[in-house]
This record gives structure tokens, C-alpha cells and sequence, in this order.
């Protein structure tokens, strides 16, 4: 199985033991990686700005570096959705109907394609699950409280494998944290205060750690909890189900 | 709350200074939500009725031509005068003028978000008609001289402590009551006499039905009944797109709407008018004023399908924040800001990025409005049009450039986290939004890409 590992541009240049832990996940369950090395960014920052139009360049350049792969995968849901929408462009539709088809959050590449039933991987932490939206609402790695249906998370069943996780319950299973893109700093007022009250859900209900399948959310809320010295951290999921040295 | 302010991030802003008032403003709406998340998952055939509803809104979409007209002859059939208003504005003339001829100068309106849209209330003041509002939160919001937050609770952002200062002021009741019964009962007393008294009635209209020439309003308070059948003149203002086609379809959007609103299984009342009263004359405006404007637009028609249930603005985290009066329309929340934009492009274009497109907004919605992603649609259309400020356009062009050229990206990228690790208060300084709130995140020794071609090239 050759998987392409598709790595937001944040995540490339701030947290790269995000991208490594997927990598090295990825290894461990028998997949095949590469790392398109002229890969740059998804061009979801201009798209969600209102300028599909300028990402135009992005997505030409994505359809170049992830065509011919039997999968591609990501440790962002946020992209992942940006890809799997928006992905279109003039010059190169059938490779495009296949990215598309093909690109996979990390989780539910797991849960679905690997079908992953046991992860060698200890956490003993108090845990706190941020379902970010896009992979929840857009790529329905786990039910909306919204919804009348069958409650399942794609992620939570995964941590569900991890020695000695201890996931915390939290008053809104599901509210965004106010990240948002652009959002976060164009609608700073709103979007500091979400990210605020979606903190203090985790801290109240005493989480060390606040993990997701999103890095941008958790580096939004990671903000808040360094300026109010608060002893909780962040992680990406990745780092758990690798395995980190705590 | 300043309603001048046009711009929803400046008024967020505004609203924020507060915080523990935008903590309990949270709190009221969330535990509304609750209450619809209780009484929807209560109804295990719930996803099928918001399937069928949409299903029907989509059928009398595109069909809406003949309804109206099968709306008109059977309502006509059974006595009523039915009016056909282009925009605000001919609407406004059409009620004035049926005053008029009855020379009426006072008029009891229950709710009607369609009226707040066409600013029917300072028209008809303009032209020496009183006009009172008998909705309890209406009625305080206009005596505050202030328009409604809400489209369901038009003064959710009013304190119980603060009504009771209002109604001590205008309706004489004790200094520093805040006991809602209290206080309510002051107001009944109060509209009472002003529902005895007046000879005309204006309501809304959550359904009107093709097939009878029927419509219903539903209301908690019943204070539309009160005034409808205490009035000589019973006046209707819809939207055109509230018609559904037959009696039947009533089960599916009545189940729905309260809800979806408040999380009560039903209003209520739900009152069906279907024949005027011996000498009384009931008259329906029917009211384009964009819609069929609206209607013609591929990637926007389907948010006519809204039936005003509010359900949407009482999930949204970003108008719990913010507060109604930050969308500066009838309208708030994400419907306002998929509607609004078809009235006026260039008013509303700061409405469409007041979202984190978190997409709860669609997930809540009873007849299953593509909510979130019409923000992001409208986005795109409003950038293309050009109403985006200029600086925004360069940067992104600029980062769009640099993003599809990885030498250029790569080198930006280390310029980046050079800076954050050697300069950081070029970014960490009040001039930078991010810094306002959060802290900037530390940067590593270096980037994935470095590193890969260091361990794996």
C-alpha cells in the first residue's frame, strides 16, 4: 500500500513531531510512505478567506505532488475536508477525482482503510477530546450532538486502545474552539473568547492533556493555556497512538 | 449596545468588553439549544421529518409560481383581500393605505420578523400611526426603542433586572421588581386595554397553505389570536416563500418548529385563519422584496426554505458571542448572514466571514439548509466582486504566490521561525491579533521537511 503523507504547512514548520509521529505511525501498521518533498500548503487559508480564486496555485501544485498514490493521508481533518471539496482546478481532473477519492484524515484512515484493532502505545493522563469540526462535521470522524443518531468516534476509538488513557467528560462534547483560519485573528474578540470557554470545559474537568486530530485548534487553544500559565497541554492524537515518552 | 456600529467584528468587539455578560448570554442560548437537543432526540423519526420537510420547501421552490397563485384564488374564495407587494416599500404604502381607509391611526402587531425586514414600524409612525407591539419581548425591545436580538426571543440580551427597571419607567410597576410573573403580569394588564382598543391588528404568518387559502400563526402567548379576533381589520404580512402546498404538510413543519425554537413540542397556539369573522375584513400581503431575486440564485435559493425557527443562532458560538445586534439586521445569526447578503451585497459583506464554518448551524436546522456552506460560497462571490479591503486582497494574492512555489515556501517558512525565535516581539505585540488573547507557538529547531531530509532522504 504506498500512502503519500500529506503535512500542513503549520504543522511542517511548527510542529514537526506531529508529522513525525504520523509518520512513524503510518510505518508501524505496514503502509508504504512518502513525503512529496515539494509539498507546501493545501490553500485552505485563501480559500476559506474568500480566494479559491489565488489558491488556484496551491491546488495545481498539490495535483502534481499526490497523484499516482493509493492513498493519501493526513494528521489534519481541516485539510483533508479542503481537499477532498475543493480540490478542483482546469488542468488535471482525473488526477484531482482521485486525491479527492483518496485523502484520508489520519483517524478514520486507521479506523476505516487500516481497520487498526490494537495500537501498542501507554498514556497514563487525564485526557480531554476536542472534536474538531471540519473532521467531525465535515468528515464525520465522530457523531454530531446536533444529530439524532448513533453516538461513534473514529478517534476516541482509537485512544480507546492506549494503556491507561483516562478520558475526561466534558459539559459541550462538541463546540469549536473558535479557531477558524483567518477567523482567528479577523474576528479576534469572538474567537479568543471561544477558545477561552472551550479551555476552561477541559480544565474544569481537570484534562493535563487537550488532544485532537486537528493541530490548528490545539495551537489556538496551546495560546490561551501558555498566556494563562495553566499546567494543561495540548497534543495531537499522532503522538499518543505512537507512543511518546512521558 | 451600539447599533451604529455596521461591521460584526467591531460590535463583537463591543460586546466582549463585558465578559461575564457574554457568559450569561451564552448560557441562556446554550441552554436553549439543550432544550431543543432534548426534545429532538425524544422523536426517533426526527432526521426523517427534517428529510421530508426540506424535501417539501424544495418542491414549493420550484414550483413557487403556481402555489402562490393557488394560494390566491382559494384565499380570495373564502373572503379574503389578498395584496401583492414587489418590495419594503410598496408593502409599507399597502398596510398604510388599508388604515387609512378605515381611518385608524392605532394598530396592535403581534410578531413579525417579515415587518422588522420592511421597517414597517417607523413608517407608519412616520405617518402618524401608532403601532404596539403585543409579542412580550417585542413589546420591550420597542419600548426600549431598540430593535429585536433574536427572531424567537427578541430580548434574550435583556437582564430580568433590567426589564423591570424599563417597566418601572414606562409602565409604572415597583422600583427594582425583577419577578418575571410580576412583571408580566404588569405587561398583560398594560396590552389588556390596548387590545380592547384597537380597531386593527397586524400578525405574521408561519404557514400559508396553497391547497385552503389558509394560514397559520403560531405563537406562545396567543397574543396574535387576541388581537386578530378583537379587530375589525385583520392584516397578514409573508414572505412569499412561506406557502407550503397542502393541509397535510402542516404535520411535518409544526412538529418541527417549536422544537427546533425553543424545545417545546409544539407552540402553543397555532392558530389556522381561514375566513374572515361577520364584518371583518382579513387581508393578506404577499411580499417579494428579493425573494424572487433571491430565488434565481443556484447556489442560494435552498436558504428560502428557512422557517424562522432560530435554531441555528441558538447553536452558533459566535452569536452567542456576539449578540445579536452585531449581525445590524432584522435577521441575525447564520440564516441573517446567508439571507442578507442577497438584499445588500456591499452592507452585509462582513456577515459571511462572522463564522468559524463550524457547520452546527446546517447539523440544527429543521429543513436542512446548507447553512455553512453558503458563508462559504458568499465568501467567494463577495471577494470576487471585490469587497474585500485592499490590503486583504494583496496579502492573500502574495500568499498564494509564495504557497505555489515550494523554494519560496520553504525559505519564508524558516524566515518565519527565525524571527519568532530571534525577534518575537516583531509578533508577539499588541499590533498582532493572535498575541491579543494566546501566546505565539514556540518554534522547533526545525521544520518536518528538514528533518525528513536529514532521517528518510
Amino acid at each position: 500500500m504506498r500512502v503519500a503523507l500529506f503535512i500542513p504547512c503549520y504543522v511542517d514548520q511548527f510542529y514537526p513531531n506531529v508529522a513525525i509521529a504520523t509518520l512513524e505511525l503510518l510505518e508501524k501498521h505496514g503502509c508504504t510512505v512518502t513525503y512529496p518533498l515539494k509539498q507546501t500548503c493545501c490553500g485552505q487559508p485563501m480559500a476559506n478567506s474568500g480566494y479559491e480564486h489565488e489558491a488556484e496555485g496551491c491546488s495545481m501544485l498539490f495535483a502534481e505532488n499526490f497523484a499516482g498514490y493509493d492513498y493519501i493521508v493526513c494528521p489534519s481533518g481541516s485539510c483533508t475536508l479542503h481537499i477532498k471539496h475543493h480540490l478542483h482546478t482546469e488542468k488535471n481532473a482525473p488526477e484531482e477525482a482521485h486525491i479527492r477519492k483518496t485523502v484520508y484524515e489520519l483517524c478514520e484512515f486507521m479506523v476505516d482503510v487500516l481497520k487498526v484493532d490494537t495500537i501498542n502505545a501507554s498514556f497514563p493522563h487525564k485526557v480531554g477530546m476536542h472534536q474538531s469540526c471540519h473532521g467531525q462535521r465535515g468528515l464525520h470522524l465522530s457523531q454530531m450532538s446536533e444529530l439524532n443518531a448513533e453516538p461513534y468516534s473514529k478517534p476516541g476509538s482509537l485512544l480507546a486502545m492506549v494503556k491507561d488513557v483516562e478520558l475526561i467528560q466534558l459539559d459541550r462534547i462538541d463546540e469549536c474552539c473558535g479557531f477558524g483560519g483567518t477567523f482567528c485573528v479577523a474576528e479576534e474578540a469572538v474567537s479568543g473568547k471561544m477558545g477561552k470557554d472551550r479551555v476552561a470545559d477541559h480544565v474544569r474537568h481537570e484534562a493535563e492533556y487537550i488532544t485532537g486530530a486537528d493541530m490548528s485548534c490545539l495551537m489556538h487553544m496551546e495560546g490561551i493555556l501558555k498566556r494563562q500559565n495553566s499546567n494543561t497541554k495540548v497534543i495531537h492524537i499522532a503522538e499518543i497512538l505512537n507512543g511518546i515518552d512521558n | 449596545m451600539n447599533s451604529t456600529i455596521t461591521n460584526h467584528a467591531d460590535a463583537a468587539i463591543q460586546f466582549n468588553l463585558d465578559e461575564p455578560r457574554v457568559d450569561w448570554h451564552d448560557k441562556t442560548l446554550w441552554f436553549i439549544r439543550e432544550k431543543r437537543d432534548l426534545a429532538s432526540h425524544a422523536i426517533p423519526e426526527w432526521e426523517q421529518l427534517r428529510e421530508y420537510a426540506s424535501q417539501i420547501k424544495n418542491n414549493v421552490l420550484s414550483n413557487l409560481s403556481q402555489y402562490l397563485q393557488e394560494f390566491e384564488k382559494n384565499a380570495i374564495a373564502n373572503g379574503v383581500i389578498v395584496h401583492w407587494a414587489a418590495d419594503a416599500a410598496e408593502h409599507n404604502q399597502i398596510v398604510h393605505s388599508i388604515l387609512k381607509k378605515h381611518q385608524i391611526d392605532r394598530m396592535v402587531k403581534s410578531k413579525s420578523m417579515l415587518t422588522e425586514e420592511c421597517g414597517l414600524n417607523e413608517y407608519l409612525e412616520h405617518n402618524g400611526i401608532e403601532v404596539i407591539d403585543t409579542d412580550l419581548g417585542e413589546r420591550i425591545v420597542q419600548l426600549a426603542k431598540e430593535p429585536p436580538s433574536h427572531i424567537v426571543l427578541p430580548c434574550i440580551h435583556w437582564k430580568k433586572e433590567e426589564i423591570g427597571e424599563l417597566f418601572h419607567k414606562h409602565l409604572g410597576t415597583d422600583k427594582g421588581a425583577s419577578d418575571p410573573k410580576y412583571l408580566t403580569a404588569a405587561a398583560r394588564e398594560h396590552l389588556r386595554e390596548t387590545f380592547l382598543t384597537r380597531r386593527a391588528a397586524l400578525t405574521g404568518v408561519n404557514f400559508a397553505v396553497a391547497e385552503t387559502g389558509e394560514f397559520v400563526v403560531s405563537t406562545n402567548e396567543g397574543n396574535a389570536d387576541m388581537g386578530a379576533h378583537l379587530a375589525d381589520i385583520h392584516i397578514a404580512c409573508m414572505g412569499i416563500e412561506k406557502i407550503i402546498p397542502q393541509q397535510q404538510h402542516l404535520g411535518v413543519f409544526l412538529r418541527l418548529l417549536a422544537r427546533s425554537a425553543t424545545g417545546q413540542p409544539i407552540t402553543t397556539y397555532s392558530s389556522h385563519f381561514k375566513k374572515p369573522q361577520p364584518h371583518q375584513e382579513v387581508h393578506i400581503v404577499l411580499v417579494d422584496n428579493g425573494r424572487s431575486v433571491h430565488l434565481g440564485k443556484e447556489d442560494f435559493r435552498n436558504s428560502l426554505k428557512c422557517i424562522r425557527c432560530a435554531a441555528c443562532m441558538n447553536t452558533c458560538p459566535v452569536y452567542r458571542r456576539s449578540g445579536g445586534h452585531s449581525y445590524h439586521n432584522a435577521v441575525a445569526g447564520p440564516i441573517g448572514s446567508i439571507l442578507t447578503p442577497n438584499f445588500d451585497m456591499r452592507a452585509n459583506k462582513d456577515l459571511p466571514f462572522a463564522s468559524t464554518l463550524c457547520g452546527s448551524c446546517s447539523n440544527v436546522c429543521p429543513v436542512k439548509i446548507d447553512i455553512h456552506d453558503q458563508l462559504y460560497k458568499w465568501r467567494q462571490v463577495l471577494m470576487k466582486e471585490g469587497l474585500g479591503p485592499t490590503t486583504k486582497n494583496a496579502s492573500m494574492k502574495m500568499m498564494g504566490w509564495v504557497l505555489s512555489k515550494p523554494s519560496l515556501y520553504n525559505i519564508s517558512g524558516k524566515a518565519a521561525r527565525l524571527v519568532l525565535k530571534y525577534s518575537p516581539f516583531v509578533v508577539s505585540n499588541k499590533l498582532n491579533p493572535w498575541y491579543k488573547q494566546r501566546e505565539m507557538p514556540a518554534p522547533p529547531k526545525e521544520s518536518f521537511k528538514e528533518w525528513y531530509k536529514k532521517n528518510r532522504g
